[in-house]
């Protein structure tokens, strides 16, 4: 089992959940670096030439994300990350309507969302609107049918994540965004996971809004976008205004550094994402066979076939996920998202998709990257195994090791 | 690529190379801070650290200071928070952040120096309902430094709240929500020589839990959703720190003064108590926006207003509601970065006066 393309030494950390943040890329932070010193001035400064040119620096990252995600550079509003995104996207539209007289008031999500799009959600039944929470089937996923008789009450505003943060799970979003076009909602997406991960084309599918981050993505922490459709326009409201930068949607100065640092990410990824999926993928197959052949049991939570490369989300037999976590310190991976982690709460996406909190409890989310090695994945396995099998915390190194 | 003598600190100040060194420190940390595993921590431990160095030099406790993204949210974040079902009430002179978001307040006047009213403050609070009433610290216009402490006193006795926008006075003079008494108090990194991208607003112990603006994974004791920006952060805690041991630059600013009104320039608001780094300018006759174009052109990079409505060729509403009239709309900004030596006045001395001769010819057949 152990060929011999086996690297030596894994990095260590191994860090294994690239859900809830990816390293910087080091190329994403040399492009950055001289907009934090030489280049420094307010992308608002237009008057003077210091200003100026971070404006360009600003202008050719929205270039570079617009062109990942098949959009128009003028269709994207930098923000501080898919947080704030998700916020403006979803109370921003049911607050215009509210103003505008749209006596739509329904806004159609599904529970295995975000925490920040399912507060959002529910914040919006205090200012009047119906929040309509879907299920998602057992393998993680929306049945269309579902949505279809959700929108047979008049909606304002679908929202639907193209891949799930804890569970890896890509749902079908042309196919969804065409239902609610068609039931003349607005649609938002929340693109954080699948952004660099799948190919996405916001234009041709009818998406009306989508939520960017930059740290999920191999870019910096503290920078995001939002997607607002152009044609036909899509009209929000600001959560807070001020100077009126982004075309009054989103106030206060543009962090320059960060969103040249978002662009590169974007441009990376849109070289990168093809060669880069095949790897991951083929690691992924490795680490869930042989994680198969250790623990007889495990099981994967989540479609199988609609799922972005890097994610497992898996079940032991006979061990918590906390326990597990314990004995191995050296290894990076998660419970759930990150948010929440926290707190001791069984995960909720894990509780949609029919796991007891018991099962939940014995649940991992692992994440591989663009810095992930074979030897990362195979001493995940090894090390998750020998844990699992109750072996002595002193002994897992060296077993994993062996 | 030209290079610029750079004397506009008040729109961005230049990245302090302790705020460089803990970036990229941070950058190295790839953990989400909020997650449990060796990653998380280390990065929760920077995130921690960073509060606590903030906390402390802005005369709060850790516990009541909440990151955002930057100055504006955090004025935002503020006015929202603490201000529902208060009456609202904001100085002439406030920065668009806290103007737009307090929208239809009623306006607190300030005097041909750019100070706010304290008896009409008074008069205004007496016998209405409870008020939130925002003030700031430093002009970024002008450098103004106004009343903060008096009014804190007077908006306490009167069961109003105060928010401080200190946006501009942080790191530049002393700054503390204990010693001010206000309830609130907003920050921003990257106009005290900290990166973009961070900003925090610190809250008095009383009032520590307020209503989010961005909802989300419960960061933040639930006042901020999202993932915290650590590197912009870290920066942010290191320039707070550093940014209190500069030179003076009064003589700096000073020098530059000489050399404007002696071209005839107006200096406004320089009676006030002010910022060391900041004057405002005003050339009678003549437009600001020409005025800093001609000075960009050779090689002087100052503003004429706040840098966000940059572009928008309006009169200052800071200079209007000091009575400027039309000078209102014949003023720059020059504000010296914290890095700011005598090669930046030299350079002023000879532009200045040979932009200032050219606009008044090319003015004199109309003035004629």
């Amino acid at each position: 089992m152990t060929g011999s393309d086996q690297p030596p030494r894994p990095n260590r950390p191994v860090y294994l959940d690239n859900q809830a943040t990816t390293r910087c890329d080091p190329r994403v932070l040399s492009a950055m670096l001289p907009w934090f010193t030489e280049h420094y001035g307010n992308p608002h400064s237009v008057e003077h030439v210091m200003g100026t040119e971070a404006e360009a620096a600003v202008e050719d990252a929205r270039g570079h994300v617009a062109a990942l995600i098949g959009a128009d550079a003028k269709e994207l509003v930098f923000t501080s990350g898919a947080t704030e995104s998700n916020n403006i996207a979803i109370k921003g539209a049911a607050r215009h309507a509210l103003r505008t007289g749209n006596e739509r008031r329904r806004i159609i999500t599904v529970a295995t969302e975000h925490k920040c799009v399912l507060e959002s959600v529910a914040d919006l039944a205090g200012e009047g609107f119906e929040p309509v929470f879907l299920p998602v089937r057992a393998d993680g996923l929306l049945e269309p049918d579902v949505l279809r008789a959700a929108l047979a009450v008049p909606t304002l505003l679908v929202s639907i994540m193209a891949v799930n943060n804890e569970i890896g799970v890509v749902q079908d979003i042309p196919a969804l965004a065409a239902m609610g076009k068609q039931a003349g909602a607005l649609f938002h997406t929340d693109i954080a996971q699948a952004v660099g991960k799948i190919p996405l084309d916001l234009t041709g599918w009818k998406v009306d809004l989508a939520s960017i981050s930059g740290h999920k993505v191999y870019g910096p922490k503290g920078v995001g976008a939002l997607y607002v459709r152009r044609r036909p326009r899509v009209r929000l409201a600001p959560l807070f205004s001020g100077g009126g930068q982004e075309r009054g949607l989103r106030s206060g100065t543009l962090p320059a550094p960060l969103i040249v640092g978002l662009g590169e990410a974007c441009r990376l990824a849109s070289s990168e994402m093809a060669e880069e999926a095949k790897r991951l993928t083929a690691l992924r197959d490795r680490l869930l066979d042989r994680m198969r052949d250790r623990i007889s049991g495990i099981q994967v939570n989540g479609s199988e076939q609609a799922r972005i490369p890097g994610n497992l989300n898996l079940t032991f037999p006979a061990a918590t996920a906390a326990d597990l976590m314990a004995r191995v310190p050296d290894l990076c991976v998660s419970t759930g998202s990150a948010c929440s982690s926290a707190t001791i709460e069984p995960s909720y996406v894990l509780r949609a998709i029919g796991l007891t909190d018991e099962a939940a409890a014995r649940t991992l989310r692992i994440g591989m990257g663009r810095f992930t090695s074979a030897a990362d994945v195979d001493y995940a396995v090894a090390a998750l195994a020998a844990a699992h099998a109750g072996a002595p915390v002193a002994d897992i190194e060296r077993l994993a090791q062996a | 690529m030209r290079t610029a003598m750079y004397l506009d600190a008040n729109a961005t100040e230049p990245l302090r190379p302790e705020a460089r060194a803990a970036v990229l420190a941070a950058m190295e940390a790839t953990g989400n801070p909020s997650s449990v595993h060796a990653a998380g921590r280390r990065a929760r431990r920077i995130l921690e650290d960073s509060r606590e160095a903030l906390a402390a030099r802005f005369g709060g406790r850790p516990g009541d200071l909440v990151f955002t993204s930057g100055g504006t949210e955090a004025d935002a974040l503020a006015i929202r928070g603490l201000g529902a079902g208060r009456r609202l009430i904001v100085g002439a002179t406030e920065h668009d952040a806290v103007r737009a978001a307090a929208d239809g307040a009623d306006v607190l006047p300030v005097d041909a120096r750019g100070v706010a009213d304290l008896t009409a403050l008074a008069a205004l609070l007496d016998g209405g309902p409870p008020a939130l009433v925002c003030l700031m610290l430093a002009n970024n216009e002008t450098g103004t430094i106004q009343p903060v402490a008096e009014a804190a006193a007077l908006c306490r006795r009167h069961g109003a709240l105060l928010h401080v926008d200190a946006v501009q006075a942080a790191g530049r003079v002393a700054t503390s929500l204990a010693a001010l008494g206000p309830h609130s108090l907003a920050v921003s990194s990257h106009k005290l020589g900290g990166p973009m991208g961070a900003g925090a607003l610190l809250l008095a112990p009383e009032v520590s839990t307020v209503a989010p603006l961005i909802a989300g994974g419960g960061q933040e004791r639930g006042r901020r959703g999202g993932t915290p920006p650590l590197p912009a952060i870290a920066g942010f805690a290191a320039a707070a720190v550093a940014a209190g041991e500069v030179a003076d630059l009064a003589p700096l600013r000073d020098a530059i003064e000489a050399v404007a009104t002696a071209c005839g320039a107006i200096m406004c608001g320089g009676d006030a108590p002010r910022l060391a780094n900041t004057t405002c300018l005003a050339l009678p006759g003549v437009r600001a926006d020409a005025q800093v174009i001609a000075l960009d052109l050779d090689g002087i990079a100052v503003s004429a207003g706040a840098a966000c409505s940059s572009g928008k060729v309006t009169a200052s509403h800071v200079l209007a509601a000091m009575g400027l009239g039309a000078l209102a709309g014949q003023a720059i900004r020059v504000s010296l970065p914290w890095n700011a030596t005598t090669a930046h006045v030299a350079a002023f001395a000879r532009t200045y006066p040979r932009m200032a001769e050219r606009l008044r010819q090319a003015l004199a057949p109309r003035a004629a």
